[in-house]
Order: structure tokens, then C-alpha cells, then sequence
């Protein structure tokens, strides 16, 4: 079971308080009516699902419900950092 | 309250409504109002590692806001305290407007407790004095607090919740939000050496009231009025 | 009757740690014992002269008490008085005496001393070869079926209770700064460093005292006993408040991010069934900022002919009886050994008073202190030989011993036989690295420890003792002194004021790496040699496995079973690979390394489910109006975890008569619905009339204060997942509704949204699901009845359908909306869940004049499919949009901003003219009901499979239209209105439907506009 610091509460918790929400850094297309259906199709369903450093959107749901980003190794479950939202990564994932 | 009250709040309130929710001559039903803790206190036992109470029937609201320094200083002026700005702290006053209690939610929520007649005149006196972008929620009804004391409390905290309330980082005053057993939504604060509060909602009432009568069960449970 | 046996023929009349003032009676096999306080259940039997304890997994071969403590193979027991109170696969080795112990062998059909199996044992096994379940496996699975059965009786995996167990367990959340596993020399001070140090200390231990090897040790440390040196540290670490000391505590898992749980045993090593009240086993998931493994090691019994006959034990068993216990397991001792340190238990025999018959060392030289003070005792040392077989069925009788050549893997010279009854075995030590091995991390031979050590680890994790290999006293307090300290440093704590305490040196000769002890015969044809006693592999089973081309150990092991099960390969893991790797004519790390997974021991499926069972299960929500529901004999329907009154039968009634009764009242008069578990948001800020936009699919900018709306809720991808209707309370000021089920994930979805795509807009949501109560009254007298108790205005000029109002109602301040989910004249009262029960009394005391109904969610249903009301999550299924359901009117496409699921639902795929659509279902015969799910056809003679058009979603008989209402997905069909569709049901008959409206009932929708 993962412990995780929440970058809001500055603590560290366990994993049941947290939901994960998918890959980080996703954004919705600013104009979503002119994107083909390609482009739309890639933005719904597509993710990396890498062996290794993947970024990830959790939320810290029994807890302060808000939102942060999570660098994590998806093979040994080493969480290599947390960030708020809006703030860039410094282990980058290849 | 008619629509023409309704209709001035509404004008006066900055595009925002308040009603006063309480009526004047009707006792509430707490959450444990089926427990019957008041009997439980008269007739159970009077010696056990753990205490429980209900503080029911309070004042209860819920703050969001990103103050800046005005919006802060214009806020403490209502609320008589400054909110805490400090992750999983609290602040508490007696006197004054009234007893009031905050606590830090998250970096933009706030759960503010004063008793429950004080909870109309908080959101009128918010709506009167706050400016800027800020919501104030009455969820009086939503929530109940138990207080919960004695020697086995830390033990009946473990076996209820991950959270490490160990003194050296659960000290007095501190609070957080996690899991209560299965329940999702609770709010722990410590408010003494061996003594806690607990926020919970209130249609899982029933469950952590079972959950903590077998939870202290191997120590002894004594409720108090 | 219990037969009464009291023939402590084996305890010495002195010594050991056991009470001999404190008496103890047990039953096993249905015979009554006698032991001591003090006693586990294995030196209990082994004192009264119990050598079979349990037949053999695959050959029935009678088995006797090899170890003790968890590596235990054989000694698995049934335990239980009474049938409530079993728990199967307990270890003897690991369970303390109680008065009134019940247990039973788990294995041996149809019993020990004469088993029926026992004859395919000496047949030669043919029954069950190695490889059986490899390629059982392989075989079609039909075959598995006839042979589980048959395994499971023979193999005696242990069977569970009945009855409900009545004792209670539970877990516990832990937290520490250090966790130390073993409480061993290394773990006890590894805790007394970390403990002295400062930190926050957990020292848990499997056993029922502290003291570890040191427990049946003559050893001196400090200048006094060890095991007053065991005392005086456990007296200090007590007197910590940061310090938690856990016997009978097994850590069974090591999990990430060091999380690791630890099944510790609490009455039920006292007690058959606990007193009222108390816990029975505990399981502890314990948050560890540092762990220290001090597990210790395991000695390896040697692989020779017939050595699971019994009597033959591994040597460390041997002094932990004799010093611990004061049992003494037999008459005459043959000892074998590859190292020094096994020599105690002869020496420990010989002072017991008992005959060492030869001690059998397969080195050439050996001349340490311990083979010098068994010389000094006139013991017979027997160098550069090994014991090849053993003679006896239910006891050793005779030993056969013969000279091995340098290398150990071949027989020099003749066979000479000895008598005794108890063969020592020792080839060294296998550091206990299972729970290292838990998080993935591969153990690293070693040739100079003979063993695996612990690997890499991912974790904050420490080692100490004999599991890096450091087998004697000294090596073990100073690492785990250095371990302890080497904790604070990482915790950035002061180093504490320790140091390690004296202790003797003994002179040690180099051990020999064997494991395999040559036969006269090849292996194939020699006596059995037993590799895993607990799932009866043998060298030969090996050997066959190789010889089959299987060559890696990981592939030996599944075909062999080596290591499977409760075991773990704690005996034979490292003897198997190295019987592989020899035969493979490979060094073991070659061959391979071995990984251990949890759990290291049996935990109960009670210490796993903690008091998550019963009443406690699952949170179960109710709303203020509860205990009315139940005292006016509601039946409940679970909606996510809330209990919502379903139906409310009368005396007599069948639930169809019932929900006739309230679909009809609520129609004709009004009806009255708990609808308080609508999850209710309260949204507020000056963008948040544009936020409401953006997430429903329908326009909000010109909704004006005091009027509703209804949304549909889309993803990204264009499809429904949640509705609800939504009330502008104020110019900035927003109560959202949602479903019951989906009151949660909206508003997590809100909270996504604006936290990480629209963090500019400022508007804020907050639940008040549970702080407001809302009560539904429905039909047309809801007005009348609404009009006793307010001071409101409700009249259809003041109040329009759709419109809200602020009110009293009964006295209390409540908001009322006019809003329907019937099609009848409707209110939702919502009060202040304090005075939920208060104004729903009021309401039926003032609806009696009006036979106010309570109706329950199934009538909901029925009412709302009447009119065609979808209910999301029943007629959505995550792959309908606004379109399929026929509700173009809730979406606009011409919002300025490109609302959520705008994009989705005009994807190719969504526009196609044949996509599953919502219509309504008129069933030709109209008494019957459609079942809900079945799956429609155009032409019911088509051939099978035939292709299926869509599913029936909602279906239920209505009283108010005497005839059946249905809706459910058609191909295309908004375009075949009229046409007829067919459902081929499970009973074979064939259900013929029109395809129409869904709406049945008022299709003008004139009764909500009265």
C-alpha cells in the first residue's frame, strides 16, 4: 500500500485516502469543435501505460480533495515526487 | 419567512442566499437522536477506557475563500478569530461573539463550528462584510461532532483510522481529514492529551456509532450526557 | 469419552521454561495428554512420547515433529473444541498449551497410526508422480475437477468452520519510527539501540517470549546467562512509552513503502473460545519509517534415505526441546552434521542424561570447541562420513552410516548400522530472507554464508544477525546494535549511548557446503530422500524434473511443488536447488534463486477481515426519516450504501399489491417519497452560472432566480452519467441535484474541472446532501396538503411548475420546489435534516384527510416509466448519449463554449442513423411484463446466434394503465415507431412489443400543470 505525500497537507498518508485519476498532464483542447475526430479520439483514450517513471493525476480524496500531480515508478512503486497542479515535473519521465 | 423576506435577502445578499434554517420553537434530531445517548449516560456503565459524547445540534459551516489581506482581515472581524493558514491546524476562542472553532480544511476550505442559533447571524454578518469571492455553506444539519476521551482512545483510533495520532505529530489542535473505518468523510482533531473530536457525516452516524461501541468494547465504553 | 493418557515419558524432571506447578490437560486425536504452562503444543506431544503426528501429503507416509518453530512441515493441526471454533493449519510448533486444547491431525485419512494410504506409500507413489500437478494443469480442466476432489481429502489442507466463529479479531493501525522483526540477540538490540536512541520502537516477535536462539542457549552474555540478558533488556524496552513489544507476532508481509502487517495471536493462545469482549487475533498494519530484519535463520536438515521417518529432526529442534522444554525427544541420538554449531545438541543431549550413539561429521577435520568438549565427553565422532538411510516405519530403529569421499557426493567403503531412534541432521543455516523477498527484491547467494542473503531492497530496510549470515552471538548484537543505530542516523536522531555486551568466543572450523547425502544406490533407486517434507518432494522428483528438460528453478518448483503452500520452502528450498544445480552439474546461483512471497505463515481469514464482518461490513447510510420507515414496516433497497425504503406492504400484501396500492394513491390522491438521499450541491461565485453551463449539456444563462432546471450530465466522450435538476437560488448562487449512486463522483468531477481546466472561473461547490432532509409529496392533493402547513404562497399563480420558494413548513424554514419526477402536481420540501422527522410527522398527520401514501423507490420507478423519465444508470449505461435517449430538447449545441461532451457526441460513430436509441415498449399482450435485460430481435425466426437489436432497460407492470409499461434500446429505433420487435426469452417463449413513446401516461404533461 502506497504512502503519499499530499503536497496540500504537507504530510504523508496512506494510499486509501487517495483516488488516482489517470495520466497527468492531459489538457483539454482549447477549441474542442475544431479538432478532428482523430485528435479528439487521441485526447479521450489515449494514455502511456510505460514500465517505469509515469506521471499521474491523484486526488487526495478523504482528505483535502484537491488534485496533484505524482511522478511514480509503475515497476517498483517509487514515488519519486509530488506536485501541485500548474507545476512542471523535475524527474521527467522518457 | 414569505417571498417578500425572501426577496430582499436575495437583493441584499450580492447575487447570494441565506435563510435563517432553525425554527424558533422545534428541537432538532441529531444524527444519534435514535441512539438515545442521553438514557445510554443515566443508565450505563460509569467506568471504561473510553468516553463518549455528542456534541450535537451546533452551528455548522462550511468556508471556501482564497483570501487576500483584506478579505482575511474582513473575515477575522466576522469571525473573531483569523482562519488558520497553517495546513491541518485550528483555531478555537471562547466568548466574545460566541464560542467559535475553525479548522483548516485545505488550502481553501475552512470547517467553522459556533453554536447553532450564531450560524444564521455568521452568514448574514459574512454577506454584510465579506468582499470578493468567497462561499459559506450552513451544513448544520449535515454533520455531528463526537467528542471521544480516556485512557484507550488512542487505541480505538487505531484500530479506526490510518492516521498516525501519535503526540509528537497529532499534537493539540492539530486536524485532518481521512477515513473513518469504511466511512469516507470524517474530521479528527485532538482536543486534549487523551481526548479527540470527531466531525462526521451524518447519514454514516449510525455506522461509526456501532463502529465505536466495538471498537471499545475490550475497554469499556461510557457515554456521557 | 476422551481415552485418558498420562505418559510424560520424555520430560526431564528438571529444567527448561516451562511451569511444572502450573499443569496443563489437551486433547489430540481424541486422547487426553498432560503439559505444562510454558509448553507448545509440539513439546507437549513430543514429552509424551508422540512420534506420528500427521500422514505425508502424496505418499501417507507416517510423519513426526521435524523443527520448532515456523520452518515446521509436518506438525499441522486442526484446532478447535468445537465446530464454531476451528481453525485449520495451525503449526504445533507454534501453538501454546492451553487447558482444554482440542486439535486433530490435518492430514492422515482416515487416521495416523493406520492409514489405507499409507500402502500406495510403500508402493512406491505411483499414484501421484512429481509433475502431477504440472501436468494436471496441462490436462483439460475437467480432469483437474475429478482430481481436486480427491486431493484435497487426501492432502489434509486443514477445512474451515461451519459455523460462524464467534470469537472476535480485529486490526490495528500502527505507526513507528522503527519496526524490529525478531526479537532475537540482533532484534532485541537493534530495539534497545533505537529505543535508547529516542525513536519510536515496534519489536514483534513469532514466539511467546522474547530471547529468540538465546531462549535454549547455555550461552553467557555480559557475564551472566543469556537469558537473563533477555530479561534485563525486555525489563528496559518495557519501561519506554514509545515502545510496543509483540509476542506471538508474526510479521507476515512486507509490503511497499514499508508497509508490513503483523498477525499477532492473542487469546487464542489461552483459550478455545475467548471471554466476552476480547480479541482472539489481531492483525496490526503497521506504517514503518524504518524496519530492522532480525529473523534469524533456519537451520537445513540434510537430504538422506528415509529421512522423514520419525525421529528425525533438524539438530537446533533438538536443544530448543531439551533446554527449552525439558523434553528430551528419544532414547539414542545419531547427530549429523556439516558444521560445529550442531554439536549442542549432542552436548545438550549427553548432559540430559540420554545416549549419544555417534556424532556423524562429513568433514574430514574438524577441531573447534564444541567437537572438542563432545570428544572430552567420550561421544564418538565419525569423521568424513554421512548418515545414508534410516530404518523404521513409525520411528527410527536403526541408522545406516557410511564413509563419503572429499567432495561429500559419493559413498567410500561399506555401510555399518547402528541402532537409535533419533537422527540430528544439520547442514548449516538458511537465513530467513522472506520478508525481504515480499517487495520483489532477489536474494543473493552467498558461498561463504551457504545460503541466500537478503538482496537489494526498495524499501527503508535494515538487516541484522543471522539473516546476513551472521550466525554467532557476538556478529549478532554488534549488527544489531549497528542496526539500530544506523536507523537513528537516517531519522536524523542522536546516536545512542549502547555498546555490545560481552560474550564468549567459541573456536569454529569451516562448515562444509553439502546438502545432498549420496546413497550406495543412484538416487532414483535409493530410499526416498525427502527434500520437502510438506509436499513429499523427494531428490528423485527433482532429478526426474531436470531430467524432463525442466531447468530452471522456478520451473523445477511448479513441477515438483517444491515450496508451495502454508511451507514456503522454509526446510527445502535451498536443498532442492541445490539437488538441481548438482544435477545440472551448475552452481546454485546457476540454477537460479529462490523468491518467497506473503504470507510467511497461515493468517486466518478472521485477522484479515478484522471487524469488517457482520453488522459492520459496510457502512450503511440513513436519513433522518429512518427510524419512521422502519416502525411503518418498510421494506429497504440498497441504493449505493444508502438503505431507501423500497416498498411499504400493509398487512398480507404481496409486493405487487403494495406497490399497486401506492402507484395508485399517489395518482388519485398524493403520495409521499424520502427523496433526502439526492446528492445536493451547493454552488456558489459569480462564474458559477457559466461553470453549470460548461459541465450540463443544456444552457443555465438566462435561468432566473427562483426557477429549476433539469440537466444531463456528459463526459468527454459524449455519453450520460449522471442527472439531476438544478435551482438558481440567487443571482450567484446554484443547488445542484444529482443521483443517489452518483452524488460522489460528480462532485468529484466538478472539483476536476475546476481545479485542473478552469481554475479562473471562481465559483465553489460544497455538499449538503446530508444537511438537508427532502421529503416528495406527489399527486393532485400535494397542493392541498401542502397549503395546511405553510405560510406560503403555492398557488399554480405564485407558484409555477418549476418554479422554488423559501417557506415555513410545519414551522420550519424549508425550501420547496416544484418540480416532478411523476408527471403529477408535485413539491420537494427540503428541511434541515435536524427537522426532517418533525415536518414528515406533520405531513401525515395533516395527510390523513388526504390517505397520504408513502411510497417507496420501486413505486418511484414505476410512476417516472410511465411518463418515459429516464433514471441514469438503469437507462444509461455509459455508452448512450442526449440523442439515444430521444432528449434532444436538454442539449443546446449553440452555447457559446464547448460544453463537455459537445465534441463527443458528434463523433462519426455518434450520429450513425442505427444507433441503440430509447423507445418505449408496448407489449402486444399487455399483461405481460417484460424481464428487464432481455435482449431484442427483429425476427424471432431468425437462425442463432440471432443478431440482437438492444436491451430492455426499465419494465414494470402499471396499475394505473392496467397493462405493462416498457422501455428499452432499439436500433435505430426513433425511426420505427409502430414496428414490431421480438424478445426470445430463457423459458422459450417469444414476447412480441410495439415500438412507441415511452411516454404512456399524460403525454401533454397537463396533471404536473395543474
Amino acid at each position: 500500500m502506497l504512502h503519499i505525500y499530499c503536497p496540500h497537507c504537507g504530510e504523508s498518508r496512506d494510499e486509501e485516502e487517495f483516488h488516482p485519476a489517470g495520466q497527468a498532464h492531459i489538457e483539454r483542447p482549447k477549441d474542442p469543435d475544431a479538432c478532428t475526430d482523430k485528435e479528439w479520439g487521441e485526447f479521450l483514450y489515449f494514455r502511456r501505460n510505460p514500465r517505469g517513471v509515469h506521471h499521474e493525476l491523484w486526488v487526495h480524496a478523504a482528505g483535502c480533495r484537491k488534485f496533484f500531480n505524482m511522478t511514480r515508478n509503475t515497476q517498483t512503486y517509487e514515488i519519486k515526487e509530488v506536485y501541485k497542479l500548474g507545476e512542471q515535473p523535475s524527474v521527467v519521465a522518457e | 419567512m414569505s417571498d417578500a423576506m425572501l426577496n430582499e435577502q436575495v437583493e441584499a445578499t450580492k447575487g447570494k442566499m441565506v435563510m435563517n434554517q432553525i425554527p424558533a420553537d422545534i428541537v432538532g434530531e441529531s444524527p444519534l437522536h435514535h441512539a438515545d445517548l442521553e438514557t445510554l449516560a443515566s443508565r450505563g456503565q460509569d467506568q471504561g477506557g473510553v468516553h463518549l459524547k455528542e456534541k450535537s445540534l451546533q452551528g455548522l459551516l462550511i468556508l471556501r475563500a482564497k483570501p487576500d489581506e483584506a478579505q482575511m482581515a474582513e473575515i477575522e472581524s466576522v469571525l473573531g478569530v483569523a482562519l488558520p493558514t497553517t495546513p491541518l491546524t485550528s483555531v478555537e476562542m471562547a466568548g466574545g461573539k460566541g464560542d467559535v472553532s475553525v479548522r483548516w480544511v485545505s488550502p481553501d476550505e475552512w470547517f467553522i463550528v459556533v453554536p447553532a442559533t450564531v450560524a444564521f447571524q455568521l452568514e448574514s454578518d459574512f454577506q454584510t462584510s465579506v468582499s470578493g469571492h468567497y462561499s459559506l455553506v450552513n451544513v448544520s444539519s449535515g454533520y455531528t461532532i463526537l467528542q471521544l476521551s480516556g485512557d484507550n482512545v488512542v487505541d480505538v483510533l487505531k484500530k479506526s483510522t490510518p492516521i498516525d495520532v501519535h503526540p509528537s505529530v497529532f499534537p493539540v489542535g492539530k486536524v485532518v481529514s481521512s477515513v473513518f473505518a469504511k466511512s469516507g468523510a470524517m474530521m479528527l482533531r485532538r482536543i486534549g492529551d487523551n481526548a479527540f473530536e470527531l466531525i462526521i457525516r451524518r447519514s454514516f452516524a449510525d455506522y461509526i456509532w456501532l463502529w465505536l461501541q466495538d471498537a471499545s468494547m475490550e475497554y469499556g465504553l461510557v457515554i456521557e450526557a | 469419552m476422551a481415552q485418558q493418557t498420562n505418559n510424560e515419558t520424555r520430560r526431564l524432571s528438571a529444567g527448561g521454561r516451562i511451569d511444572r506447578s502450573k499443569p496443563i490437560t489437551f486433547t489430540f486425536n481424541d486422547k487426553q495428554y498432560k503439559g505444562y504452562e510454558g509448553d507448545t503444543l509440539a513439546s507437549a506431544l513430543l514429552a509424551n512420547g508422540v512420534d506420528i503426528i500427521g500422514r505425508s501429503f502424496k505418499y501417507s507416509r507416517p510423519r513426526g515433529i521435524v523443527a520448532a518453530g515456523a520452518e515446521e512441515p509436518n506438525a499441522i493441526m486442526q484446532l478447535g473444541a468445537t465446530e464454531a471454533t476451528q481453525i485449520p493449519n495451525v503449526r504445533a510448533t507454534q501453538q501454546a498449551l492451553y487447558d482444554g486444547l482440542v486439535c486433530k491431525v490435518t492430514n492422515g485419512w482416515p487416521n495416523v497410526d493406520n492409514d489405507l494410504m499409507g500402502w500406495v506409500g510403500k508402493l512406491g507413489g505411483k499414484m501421484m508422480p512429481p509433475g502431477f500437478y504440472y501436468k494436471t494443469f496441462m490436462y483439460p480442466k475437467s480432469m483437474w475437477e475429478t482430481y481436486e476432489s480427491y486431493i484435497r481429502k487426501a492432502a489434509g489442507l486443514g477445512r474451515s468452520p461451519k459455523e460462524n466463529d464467534p470469537d472476535r479479531y480485529d486490526n490495528m493501525n500502527q505507526h513507528c519510527d522503527v519496526l524490529v522483526v525478531g526479537g532475537g540477540p540482533a532484534g532485541l538490540m537493534a530495539a534497545l539501540t533505537a529505543a535508547r536512541g529516542g525513536a519510536r520502537v515496534i519489536l514483534a516477535d513469532e514466539q511467546n517470549e522474547f530471547g529468540g536462539s538465546l531462549l535454549s542457549s547455555k550461552e553467557s552474555i555480559g557475564n551472566k546467562p543469556a537469558t537473563e540478558w533477555v530479561d534485563d533488556v525486555v525489563t528496559e524496552l518495557a519501561r519506554f512509552d514509545n515502545v510496543q513489544l509483540l509476542t506471538h507476532a508474526t510479521v507476515n508481509g512486507y509490503h511497499d513503502h514499508n508497509f508490513l502487517t503483523i498477525h499477532q495471536h492473542l487469546t487464542d493462545q489461552s483459550f478455545d473460545k475467548a471471554p466476552n469482549g476480547k480479541i482472539c487475533q489481531r492483525l496490526h498494519r503497521v506504517r514503518a519509517k524504518w524496519v530492522v530484519l532480525a529473523t534469524g535463520a533456519h537451520e537445513r536438515p540434510l537430504v538422506y534415505g528415509n529421512n522423514d521417518v520419525p525421529g528425525c529432526m533438524v539438530a537446533n529442534a533438538v536443544s530448543t526441546y531439551i533446554q527449552r522444554y525439558g523434553v528430551v525427544p528419544g532414547k539414542d541420538l545419531v547427530l549429523m552434521t556439516t558444521n560445529d554449531n550442531a554439536y549442542r545438541a549432542a552436548l545438550d543431549w549427553h548432559d540430559a542424561g540420554h545416549n549419544v550413539v555417534a556424532i556423524v561429521d562429513t568433514r574430514k577435520n574438524s577441531k573447534g570447541t564444541l567437537v572438542e568438549a563432545a570428544r572430552e565427553r567420550g561421544m564418538t565422532v565419525m569423521l568424513g562420513s554421512g548418515v545414508v538411510d534410516v530404518q523404521g516405519s513409525k520411528r527410527v530403529t536403526s541408522v545406516s552410516i557410511a564413509k563419503l569421499n572429499e567432495a561429500g557426493d559419493q559413498v567410500e567403503g561399506s555401510v555399518i548400522e547402528v541402532k537409535a531412534d533419533t537422527v540430528a541432521s544439520s547442514g548449516g543455516w538458511s537465513p530467513v530472507i522472506h520478508l525481504s523477498c515480499h517487495t520483489g527484491s532477489r536474494p543473493v547467494w552467498s558461498d561463504e554464508v551457504v545460503g541466500f542473503l537478503p538482496g537489494p531492497s526498495q524499501q527503508q530496510q535494515l538487516t541484522a544477525g543471522a539473516m546476513n549470515g551472521a550466525y554467532s552471538t557476538a556478529a549478532a548484537l554488534e549488527q544489531g546494535m549497528n542496526a539500530g543505530q544506523s536507523a537513528l542516523e537516517k531519522l536524523a536522531m542522536k546516536m545512542a549511548d549502547v555498546s555490545v555486551p560481552e560474550t564468549e568466543t567459541l573456536d569454529e572450523a569451516e562448515p562444509m557446503a553439502l546438502f545432498h547425502i549420496p546413497h550406495p544406490k543412484p538416487t532414483h533407486k535409493a530410499p526416498k530422500q525427502f527434500v520437502d517434507l510438506q509436499n513429499d518432494v523427494t531428490a528423485a522428483g527433482i532429478e526426474l524434473a531436470c531430467r524432463e528438460g525442466f531447468e530452471s528453478i522456478e520451473h523445477v518448483k511448479r513441477y515438483t511443488a517444491m515450496g508451495f503452500g502454508t511451507d514456503q520452502g522454509k526446510l527445502g528450498n535451498i536443498n532442492g536447488m541445490a539437488i538441481a544445480a548438482k544435477y545440472l552439474k551448475q552452481s546454485i546461483p546457476e540454477t537460479g534463486t529462490t523468491i518467497f512471497r506473503p504470507n510467511y505463515t497461515p493468517v486466518t481469514f478472521g485477522a484479515i477481515a478484522g471487524r469488517d464482518c457482520g453488522e459492520l461490513f459496510e457502512p450503511k447510510r440513513y436519513t433522518a426519516m429512518h427510524q419512521w420507515h422502519m416502525e411503518h414496516g418498510a421494506k429497504f433497497e440498497d441504493v449505493g450504501q444508502w438503505k431507501r425504503p423500497w416498498y411499504y406492504p400493509k398487512a398480507g400484501e404481496t409486493m405487487q399489491e403494495a406497490l399497486n396500492r401506492e402507484c395508485l394513491a399517489t395518482r388519485e390522491s398524493v403520495g409521499i417519497l424520502d427523496a433526502s438521499t439526492l446528492g445536493k450541491i451547493d454552488i456558489q461565485g459569480k462564474d458559477a452560472r457559466e461553470f453549470l453551463g460548461r459541465v450540463y449539456t443544456n444552457a443555465w444563462a438566462k435561468l432566473a432566480v427562483g426557477k429549476c432546471r433539469y440537466g444531463l450530465m456528459c463526459g468527454e466522450d459524449g455519453m450520460v452519467f449522471d442527472d439531476g435538476v438544478t435551482s438558481c437560488l440567487a443571482e450567484n448562487h446554484f443547488l445542484m441535484t444529482t443521483t443517489t449512486g452518483g452524488a460522489a463522483h460528480v462532485l468529484s468531477w466538478l472539483e476536476l474541472y475546476h481545479q485542473t481546466e478552469w481554475p479562473e472561473l471562481e465559483v465553489y461547490f460544497t455538499s449538503v446532501t446530508d444537511h438537508w432532509a427532502t421529503m416528495t409529496i406527489s399527486g393532485p392533493n400535494s397542493r392541498r396538503l401542502l397549503e395546511t402547513l405553510t405560510d406560503g404562497d403555492v398557488s399554480k399563480e405564485s407558484m409555477s411548475f418549476m418554479d422554488w420558494r423559501a417557506m415555513t413548513v410545519a414551522g420550519v424554514p424549508a425550501r420547496v420546489f416544484r418540480i416532478s419526477f411523476t408527471g403529477e402536481l408535485s413539491f420537494e420540501i427540503n428541511v434541515q435534516a435536524n427537522y426532517g422527522m418533525h415536518v414528515w410527522k406533520a405531513l401525515f398527520e395533516q395527510g390523513k384527510q388526504f390517505n397520504l401514501t408513502p411510497y417507496g423507490t420501486e413505486t418511484m420507478h414505476i410512476l417516472r416509466a410511465e411518463k418515459g423519465f429516464i433514471i441514469a444508470g438503469q437507462d444509461t449505461d455509459g455508452s448512450v448519449h442526449p440523442f439515444d435517449l430521444g432528449m434532444p430538447w436538454a442539449v443546446s449545441m449553440q452555447k457559446p463554449f464547448s460544453f463537455i461532451g459537445k465534441r463527443g457526441m458528434q463523433r462519426e460513430d455518434c450520429v450513425r442513423k442505427d444507433r441503440k436509441q430509447l423507445v418505449g415498449l408496448k407489449t402486444t399482450d399487455p399483461s405481460v411484463v417484460l424481464p428487464e435485460g432481455a435482449q431484442g430481435v427483429f425476427d424471432p425466426k431468425a437462425s442463432i446466434p440471432m443478431p440482437m437489436v438492444g436491451h430492455v432497460s426499465s419494465s414494470y407492470w402499471s396499475a394505473n394503465l392496467g397493462r405493462s409499461v416498457a422501455m428499452g434500446f432499439v436500433k435505430g429505433g426513433h425511426d420505427k415507431m409502430g414496428q414490431k420487435v421480438y424478445y426470445p426469452l430463457v423459458d422459450g417463449r417469444v414476447v412480441e412489443a410495439e415500438i412507441c413513446s415511452p411516454v404512456f401516461l399524460d403525454p401533454k404533461g397537463e396533471r404536473q400543470n395543474v
